[in-house]
């Protein structure tokens, strides 16, 4: 294990291949890994891409990562990509549109698939991203699969979150306004030779116009302490991202049109998290969800090892029906030895 | 934490290497795998013999297969391996080819490292069951 970390920082990239499938397989050892590997984190900026499928996020990162490489920095890219409910397998596609970077080991590019079950998506990537961190890489591209939840989950995980909206998506947009405002921080209309692309920014910008609206009016009513009401509401609609309004650019990926102003625009981002203190708000938010979870997933182990030592769940689950018991004594039966051990320790 | 939190899954990379566009086989290999429930990454078309190994090295993969049907074998594979080798990736990878590999040509493939060679005619549980059996065990 000590030589896997001293290989990893010592530069060495089929250890850092080999920390990161730890990782993912929550092999035995990976929690002293991730461990070991926290104080040399917090260098890489972390930015996510999220959007719907075929938006053009692989080809975009391809167009980051190697704009980055031109500046002389090192990227690391976690690209992730649904896995069969069925089978569990899945064939993992977003390393072919890495064109432009290909070759070239000092961009790390790592597919993972969302196995979706114990630990979650997003702890594994999570890990993963430290690990990247820990390597040294100047900046660390986590891209998201097509939909679902997990496009919020991405926010514990970067720094700055773009999202791409494909041109001539009214009614997408529409659909996108509840969750996805909340959080880009920048919003790519990539394709943006296609028709349709201008009403779409148009439709953005409305959008997110609208929402400052809503905020200022409030502060205007706040200042006149009219309307508390107001006021609420406005605390509500506030985002995280007091200060910041979100941006929208224009790209076209696959010739690379925007790009540039794309990284401009990420970097301005990056400069007004750390001049606000609210890159550091984020990191503390981060870290107290982190172990929050990381509490949650091992009082389960320690509540799972406890019902198997009793002989698993089947035999409560036959007393339950046969109305000999009910779920909420089993609960507190298997978790009152707990509970007095632990209060036992504390007093003690 | 436990043994049982392991989520270990066979990665496997199908590569298609050189000038050869036929990716056909790969397609149907790559499905096969998938359904199999292994994770496939697929290389696209025409990758050179370091794209291959920079993939399969950050990767990270327990199999790496790669079809040839250009006759290019004798040449490419050995770099591949070569490749591997400078990462410390050979050993503990299962490299399988799979294409149209003359008979004469085999032993000098397996003797640098190839642990299966596929022609046409094999079947689709034959590799799985294959790769099932040979991936190489990690701790």
């Amino acid at each position: 294990m000590g030589d896997l970390i001293d290989d990893l920082l010592a530069g060495k990239h089929r250890a850092l291949a080999r920390a990161i499938t730890k990782i993912e397989n929550r092999s035995p050892g990976y929690r002293d890994l991730v461990s070991d590997l926290y104080q040399h984190t917090g260098d890489a900026d972390v930015i996510g891409i999220t959007g719907s499928p075929g938006a053009g996020k692989s080809t975009l990162v391809d167009k980051l990562a190697k704009t980055y490489r031109d500046e002389g920095l090192t990227v690391g890219v976690i690209a992730i990509d649904p896995s069969s409910p069925f089978t569990g397998g899945s064939v993992l596609g977003d390393r072919i549109r890495m064109a432009s970077v290909s070759g070239d080991m000092d961009v790390f590019f790592r597919s993972m698939s969302a196995r979706g079950s114990l630990g979650g998506l997003s702890t594994a990537t999570a890990d993963a991203v430290k690990a990247l961190d820990a390597f040294g890489k100047d900046k660390v591209i986590v891209e998201t699969v097509g939909a679902g939840q997990n496009e919020i989950d991405i926010v514990k995980t970067a720094d700055t979150v773009a999202v791409l909206v494909p041109p001539g998506s009214g009614d997408d947009v529409q659909m996108l306004k509840a969750g996805i405002l909340e959080i880009g921080d920048v919003f790519v209309v990539n394709k943006a030779d296609l028709p349709g692309s201008d009403r779409t920014v148009m439709e953005l910008r409305e959008m997110i116009d609208t929402r400052n609206d809503y905020t200022q009016t409030a502060e205007h009513h706040d200042a006149d302490a009219a309307s508390e009401a107001a006021a609420v509401e406005a605390m509500a609609r506030e985002t995280d991202d007091e200060g910041w309004t979100p941006q929208v650019v224009e790209t076209v990926a696959e010739d690379g049109t925007g790009v540039e102003g794309l990284i401009e625009t990420l970097a301005n981002h990056a400069t007004y998290l750390e001049e606000s203190g609210k890159g550091e708000e984020r990191a503390r938010q981060r870290y107290a969800e982190e172990i929050r979870t990381l509490l949650r997933e091992d009082v389960n182990q320690l509540v799972a090892g406890e019902l198997r030592s009793r002989g698993g769940i089947d035999e409560y689950v036959e007393r339950v029906l046969d109305r000999e018991t009910d779920p909420y004594a089993v609960a507190d039966e298997l978790v009152a030895p707990i509970e007095d051990c632990v209060e036992a320790e504390r007093d003690g | 934490m436990s043994a049982d939190a392991d989520q270990r899954t066979i990665r496997c990379l199908v590569a298609k290497v050189g000038l050869d566009g036929h990716d056909r086989g790969a397609h149907v290999i790559a499905r096969a795998f998938r359904d199999a429930g292994f994770e496939v990454i697929y290389s696209g078309l025409h990758r050179s013999p370091d794209e291959v190994v920079q993939a399969a090295v950050q990767e990270d993969v327990d199999v790496l297969g790669i079809s040839i049907l250009s006759g290019a074998h004798n040449t490419l594979v050995p770099k591949i391996l070569e490749g591997l080798d400078e990462y410390d990736a050979l050993d503990d990878t299962l490299v399988v080819v799979g294409g149209i590999i003359p008979e004469d040509d085999r032993p000098e493939l397996k003797e640098a490292g190839v642990g299966g060679i596929f022609g046409p005619g094999a079947s689709m549980e034959e590799a799985v069951e294959f790769v099932r059996e040979n991936a190489p065990q990690r701790d």
